[in-house]
C-alpha cells in the first residue's frame, strides 16, 4: 500500500513538472523553426513555408534582400538612442520614487504603470493624434519613433530599477558614511555598483522592446521603415529566408546577455 | 534622507515631463480627434467639434471586430492562465536549483522578434505543415479543412505571444507562498488537491489577477496575429483602427474606435478587479 502511495505521489509530483516543461518546449518550438529556416534553401521554390534544402547561403549573404539590413541598422540606432535616454531618465525617476518623499509621488507611482496597462494600439493612435494636431503629421519619422519608444520604455526602466533599489540594504550606505565617505563617494562606490545590475537589466529590456515594437511604431513612422515594419511588409508577399537569420542572431545575443546578467547578479548578490 | 527637499522633484521631472507630454496629453488629443467632424480630412483639416455621434457610428459599423477582439482575447487569456499556471507552479515548487535558469528560458523567447515568431506559427499551422497533416491522418480534420485563416490560428498565436506576461506575475506570487502553509494543510489531512484549492490557489490570486490583466489588455488591442494568421473574417478591432488611420485616413472614426476600445477595457478591468476582490492590488 505504501509503495502504491509512493508511486502515485511520484507520478503526481512529476506530472506537474513534465507539464510545465512541455509548456516551456511549446514556447521554443517557433524559435527552433526560425533557426531551422535560417538554413533553408528556397531558391528553387516560391513556397517560403516549407523546408527544401540545407544551405549556408542565407548566413553568408545576410544582406541580400533589398532594404533589410538598412532597416536593421535603423532599428538598432533608434533602439540605442531610446535605451540611453529612457535608462537615464528612468533611473533618475526610480531614485526619486524610492529615496525621496515629494508631493505627487503616489500619483507618479500610478502613472508609470499606465503605459504598461494600455493597449499599444490606443497609445499609438493617441500619440499620432498629438503629432497630427500639433502640425507634425507630415514630419513623422525617426524622431517621432524615438519619442514614442522612450515613452513606453520609461515605465519598464522605472519599475525594474525601483525593484532593485528598494531591495537594497541601506546599512551598507550608512556604514560608508560612518567611515567618513562623502555623499558622492558613497553613491559611486556603494550605491551605484549595487544598483547597476538592475540598470543593466532595464537597458536590455528597453532595447529589445524598442527594437521589436511594431504597433506604436507603425502608426508614428511616416515613410521610415524599421526592421519589424520591413518584416510586416515582406510578410504580405513572401519572407526572404534572411529574416530568419536576423531572428536567430537576435535570439542568441539576447539569450547570452540575459544569462550573463543573471550570473553577474548572482555573483554580486 | 537628509538631502534637499527639492531633489526628488528634480530627479522625477524629466521622466515625468516625458510621460505627461507624450503619454497623458495624447489621450486628450485622441479624445478631441474622436469628436472631429468626419467630413474633413487630414489634408484639408478638421472642424474641431463635439460630434458624439461618431461613437454611435463606429459602434454600428464595427461592433463585430470589437466584440471579436474581446472574445479572442478572453479565450486566449483563459488558455494562457491554465498553461501559465502549470509552468509557473512547476518552476516555483518543482524545479529546485534550476529555477532561475527556467525563468530565464521563459523570458528568452520574448526577446526574439514578435513578428518573426508569429510568422513561424504561420509555417507550423500551414496547410501542408505537420500539424495539419497529423490531424488529417487522425481524421480529426477533413481533407480540405485548414487551420490558418481560422479563429483557432489567431487564438493560438495570441496564446503563444502573451504567455510570458501570464507566467511572470504568477511565478512572482507563487514564489512568495510559505511552503509550511501547504504542509500544514497536509498535516490536517487535506488531500493534495484540496490543499491546492484551499491554500495555494487563494494565495496566488494577486498573480492570477495581474497575469490575466497583462495578457488580456495587449491581446485585445493586438492585430498582428489576426493579420498574419487569420483572414478578413478574423479582423480584430486593432486591424480596423490601423486601417482607418493609415489607409482610409478617417481620423475621426479611428479616434472614436480607439477611445471606445480603451473605455471598454477600463470598464471590464474595473469590474474584474472588484469581483476578484483585490482592490488593494492597484
Amino acid at each position: 500500500m505504501n509503495g502504491l502511495q509512493r508511486a502515485s505521489r511520484w507520478v503526481s509530483d512529476h506530472i506537474v513538472l513534465a507539464g510545465g516543461l512541455l509548456v516551456l518546449v511549446y514556447m521554443f518550438v517557433p524559435i527552433a523553426i526560425v533557426m531551422l529556416m535560417s538554413f533553408n534553401d528556397n531558391s528553387e521554390s516560391r513556397n517560403v513555408y516549407a523546408f527544401r534544402d540545407f544551405t549556408f547561403s542565407n548566413w553568408t549573404n545576410m544582406c541580400g534582400p533589398d532594404g533589410m539590413c538598412e532597416s536593421v541598422l535603423r532599428s538598432i540606432g533608434i533602439g540605442l538612442a531610446a535605451t540611453l535616454v529612457a535608462t537615464i531618465l528612468g533611473t533618475l525617476a526610480a531614485f526619486a520614487l524610492v529615496r525621496h518623499n515629494f508631493r505627487g509621488r503616489s500619483v507618479m507611482n500610478t502613472v508609470i504603470f499606465l503605459p504598461m496597462a494600455s493597449p499599444e494600439i490606443v497609445m499609438g493612435s493617441s500619440l499620432l493624434a498629438l503629432f497630427v494636431s500639433g502640425g507634425f503629421g507630415g514630419r513623422l519619422g525617426v524622431v517621432t519613433i524615438f519619442i514614442a519608444h522612450v515613452m513606453f520604455c520609461l515605465s519598464f526602466v522605472i519599475v525594474t530599477v525601483k525593484a532593485r533599489l528598494s531591495g537594497l540594504d541601506q546599512n551598507l550606505e550608512q556604514a560608508a558614511m560612518d567611515l567618513y565617505a562623502s555623499e558622492a563617494t558613497t553613491f559611486w562606490r556603494i550605491t551605484f555598483p549595487l544598483v547597476f545590475p538592475g540598470i543593466a537589466a532595464a537597458a536590455l529590456l528597453s532595447f529589445s522592446l524598442s527594437f521589436d515594437d511594431f504597433i506604436i511604431t507603425n502608426l508614428n513612422a511616416g515613410q521610415t521603415v524599421t526592421f519589424p515594419m520591413y518584416v510586416w511588409g515582406v510578410a504580405q508577399r513572401g519572407v526572404p529566408m534572411q529574416v530568419n537569420v536576423i531572428g536567430t542572431i537576435m535570439f542568441l545575443i539576447s539569450l547570452a546577455l540575459v544569462l550573463g546578467n543573471m550570473f553577474a547578479t548572482r555573483k554580486k548578490a | 534622507m537628509r538631502r534637499g527637499r527639492l531633489t526628488g522633484y528634480w530627479l522625477m521631472l524629466p521622466a515625468g515631463l516625458w510621460l505627461a507630454v507624450f503619454f497623458v496629453i495624447p489621450f486628450y488629443s485622441l479624445l478631441a480627434t474622436s469628436l472631429y467632424d468626419p467630413e474633413g480630412s487630414v489634408l484639408t483639416g478638421y472642424d474641431v467639434g463635439y460630434r458624439f455621434a461618431n461613437f454611435v457610428d463606429v459602434l454600428q459599423e464595427f461592433w463585430r471586430p470589437l466584440l471579436r477582439s474581446l472574445t479572442y482575447a478572453g479565450i486566449a487569456t483563459l488558455i494562457c492562465l491554465v498553461l501559465g499556471y502549470l509552468l509557473a507552479y512547476a518552476i516555483a515548487f518543482k524545479a529546485g536549483r534550476w529555477r532561475t535558469l527556467l525563468l530565464v528560458l521563459v523570458i528568452a523567447p520574448f526577446f526574439t522578434s514578435f513578428l518573426i515568431r508569429t510568422l513561424s506559427w504561420k509555417l507550423i499551422l500551414a496547410d501542408d505543415g505537420f500539424i495539419v497533416d497529423a490531424l488529417q491522418t487522425l481524421h480529426l480534420m477533413g481533407e480540405n479543412d485548414r487551420l490558418l485563416a481560422t479563429p483557432v490560428a489567431v487564438i493560438a498565436g495570441l496564446v503563444y505571444n502573451f504567455l510570458p506576461f501570464m507566467v511572470l506575475p504568477l511565478y512572482a506570487s507563487l514564489e512568495k507562498i510559505d511552503g509550511r502553509l501547504v504542509e500544514a494543510a497536509g498535516d490536517l489531512y487535506a488531500s493534495p488537491s484540496r490543499g491546492f484549492l484551499k491554500v495555494t490557489l487563494p494565495l496566488s490570486m494577486p498573480g492570477v489577477v495581474a497575469g490575466t490583466l497583462l495578457t488580456f489588455i495587449p491581446a485585445a488591442g493586438d492585430y498582428i496575429n489576426a493579420q498574419l494568421l487569420g483572414s478578413t473574417n478574423q479582423r480584430m478591432v486593432g486591424n480596423v483602427i490601423q486601417d482607418l488611420f493609415t489607409d482610409t485616413g478617417d481620423y475621426a472614426a479611428a479616434g472614436a474606435l480607439s477611445v471606445l476600445l480603451m473605455v471598454v477595457i477600463v470598464a471590464m478591468v474595473m469590474v474584474y478587479i472588484r469581483k476578484a476582490g483585490t482592490e488593494e492590488l492597484l
